[in-house]
């Protein structure tokens, strides 16, 4: 079998766009799921039966169905209900985020469980409201215990942003895609991409070992 | 100060507090105890809803407790409370332990707080770890930050929930000087605790619990003093814990 990467110069700036589409795509999905998925979280837990049953519903929704299927759910839909194309990069945005956010809910939540019952009761008898209680003693707590959880999944979300090829986006893999079938260079191409996604997966996974030894709490 | 009239509470069937009815005046000490399972905590966990309860009613200074109205984290606010396992905020600084609740709940400049706070850290004796996190002090001396934590509220009363169970033996007296010093000063305190020399020292009065209900409440002179006229169950509580 002959290799040939001659073709790569060329295609270069094209796979570094989908690169940064790709690590764009997974930051946002990152710092929208975690916000809504705490949002979510606290729904859950919630004593008013409603928005706990709704946020349950919700989760397990996402939870429940193939990413793939979200995403050409949200490619076809969107543009179906607002009337206005936003094209497969756009939407994907909405999708990561919408469908992220009840994988972090779940490891939030588990966060929040596992702060010990004295906290929370330590921090009513000091005064602080229900929102002040989560902001000042309970979430900052919870994170820390979750935060490699959170880094993992983001890990995975990261792979994951690679589906939104089948929608024709041209992430770091759909460039790649492209470029392949240009210049006819199938296995250089996912060879290299395969190469590109292992070594950032596997780096971040190594640094969130390391960070889990460092961030525990002294108790 | 504090009054409690006919408190009743139910764990589902279970009734884990019958008919509860006593008082603390202002300046008062009162001590409770009780063997463990007679609802001494959770008694003292009403008086500022930490427990609610399903009948009877309290007031701190006039205001109903169990009013689904009341402000509850302004009622908190004004009631220093300390725990069995300190329950010192894990992630914060002693430093920061001490001004957070004073400076978000009371809305105190920062400068006013670590003021007001590294002052009582003196008092307790531990201002030289100041900089330090919870996890890194003893448990006495977590206790005696927990302490000045709440003092810096400025209390009306102090509630403390066996402040010395959860303590090596060597560290109980530390933790007890700091609040025979506060009740001398004429702190309101409400303590469950089975620290019989403290009560002895301090206390106003000395509930006794059993089975979630106040078998006893008394001066201290008449519990201690006149043993003969204490109910069978108290005689007998009495005698277990003061043998050795």
């Amino acid at each position: 079998m002959n290799l040939d990467f001659s073709t790569l110069a060329g295609a270069q700036d094209f796979l570094w766009q989908g690169f940064k589409y790709s690590l764009t795509l997974t930051v946002s999905s990152m710092v929208f799921g975690i916000f809504f998925g705490t949002l979510l979280a606290m729904a859950r837990m919630s004593s008013i039966k409603p928005l706990s049953l709704a946020a349950a519903g919700y989760v397990n929704l996402f939870r429940s169905v193939p990413l793939v299927l979200v995403i050409f759910w949200f490619y076809i839909l969107v543009p179906l209900l607002t009337g206005v194309d936003v094209g497969a990069e756009r939407s994907a945005f909405l999708t990561f985020a919408i469908f992220e956010a009840a994988y972090y809910c779940e490891i939030i939540r588990a966060g929040i469980q596992s702060i010990p019952r004295g906290q929370i009761a330590a921090g009513q008898a000091m005064g602080f409201s229900y929102g002040q209680n989560m902001r000042y003693v309970i979430l900052p707590q919870a994170f820390r215990n979750v935060v490699p959880l959170l880094l993992t999944q983001t890990i995975v979300l990261f792979q994951d942003t690679s589906l939104v090829y089948v929608v024709g986006a041209t992430d770091l893999l759909g460039a790649a895609d492209k470029v392949a079938h240009r210049d006819n260079t199938l296995v250089e191409m996912y060879m290299l991409v395969a190469l590109i996604y292992f070594s950032i997966s596997f780096a971040l996974s190594q640094a969130v070992k390391r960070l889990h030894a460092r961030i525990a709490i002294v108790r | 100060m504090i009054q409690i009239n006919n408190v009743s509470k139910w764990y589902g069937e279970f009734q884990v507090l019958t008919d509860c009815t006593t008082e603390v005046k202002k300046g008062e000490v009162v001590v409770v105890c009780g063997p463990s399972g007679s609802g001494k905590s959770t008694l003292i966990k009403t008086v500022n809803a930490l427990e609610p309860f399903q009948k009877g009613e309290i007031l701190v200074e006039g205001v109903s407790v169990g009013d689904p109205k009341t402000n509850l984290p302004k009622l908190r606010s004004r009631v220093g409370m300390v725990f069995q396992h300190f329950e010192l905020f894990p992630h914060l600084s002693i430093t920061d332990n001490l001004i957070i609740a004073q400076m978000k709940v009371l809305g105190r400049g920062r400068d006013e707080a670590m003021d007001k706070g590294l002052k009582l850290l003196d008092r307790v004796g531990l201002k030289a770890h100041a900089h330090k996190f919870p996890g890194q002090l003893s448990g006495g001396q977590q206790q005696r930050v927990a302490i000045a934590r709440a003092l810096a509220m400025d209390p009306i009363v102090m509630l403390f929930d066996e402040p010395t169970s959860a303590l090596d033996p060597e560290m109980v007296n530390e933790v007890l000087d700091v609040m025979v010093e506060l009740a001398q000063e004429g702190m309101t305190m409400m303590c469950v605790t089975h620290e019989m020399g403290f009560a002895r020292k301090v206390a106003s009065r000395v509930i006794f619990m059993d089975r979630g209900q106040i078998v006893e409440d008394c001066s201290k002179d008449d519990f201690f003093g006149h043993l003969d006229a204490r109910s069978e169950r108290a005689r007998q509580f009495l005698s277990k814990i003061l043998q050795h």
